[in-house]
């Protein structure tokens, strides 16, 4: 099997774990926007975050981007999953122009340059490295 | 109280994923995706210590980014989390014993400089 090739179980997960990390993140930010300020220790004030719609959604993204990184992971080196899963914060950035108009300004273009080039060296590697090959 | 919560979240997500990585190399690639064998996969990991403290860590991560959301955009809270790269890459190779190549090395500190340049 040619390991420089990632199965497409590899990817599929991958951008499972990419997207419902993008989409979770976007939501519990939008809920928390709404609800306002938290610095809090007390669980109540947690409880009631936890209630908002948004906030919820994105909890429920993030759990089922528990459960596809737990997968990922059961094949996939860590040192491979971290720096390939990162695009998900080239793609948030753009996410925020294209939907928040937020602006990108020249040094965020370059953070975004160095990370598309961190993710395409990293997945040039086999994903799996220790241990017994897959 | 920014960066305190920023070195909350870097810790706890280092830690989960650590835990959660040596989990899942002890149970295995999963191969079955059926509903049987997804639930045999949950009892695995309800038993399983590593998996329940990596639980812990991101719960801790995961209120203490809720915080941090509160008070700062999301364009800050997303990049300041990602300082954990180089240090999850380190805790790979020496107590994971993955094999962590010259292109993963200049790949993972890429993405970190990248991620520091994005919060800017």
């Amino acid at each position: 099997m040619d390991v420089h090739a990632p199965r497409l179980k590899t990817r599929f997960f991958t951008a499972l774990v990419v997207l419902s990390s993008l989409c979770g993140n976007f939501s519990l930010s939008w809920g928390m926007r709404q609800f306002g300020r938290l610095v809090s220790f007390s669980p109540l004030a947690y409880f009631r975050a936890v209630c908002n719609p948004w906030v919820a959604l994105g909890i429920s993204l993030l759990i089922l981007w528990l459960f596809s990184h737990m997968a990922l992971l059961s094949w996939a080196d860590l040192s491979y999953v971290l720096p390939v899963t990162s695009i998900g914060y080239v793609l948030s950035a753009l996410a925020g122009r294209v939907f928040l108009h937020e602006a990108i300004t020249s040094w965020r273009w370059a953070g975004i340059v160095l990370i598309m080039a961190g993710v395409t060296l990293v997945a040039r590697t086999p994903p799996h490295s220790s241990g017994a090959a897959t | 109280m920014r960066w305190l919560l920023v070195a909350v979240i870097a810790v706890a997500t280092t830690v989960s994923d650590v835990l959660q990585a040596a989990a899942m190399k002890q149970h295995g690639e999963i191969h079955d995706f059926r509903p049987g064998a997804m639930r045999r996969l949950l009892a695995f990991l309800a038993r399983n210590k590593l998996i329940v403290a990596s639980v812990v860590a991101m719960t801790v991560s995961f209120f203490a980014f809720i915080a941090l959301l509160s008070v700062a955009d999301l364009s800050f809270a997303v990049p300041a989390t990602a300082a954990s790269y180089v240090l999850e890459t380190v805790l790979a190779k020496y107590l994971l014993k993955e094999r962590v190549t010259l292109g993963r090395w200049a790949g993972a500190t890429l993405v970190a400089c990248g991620v520091a340049l994005l919060s800017r």
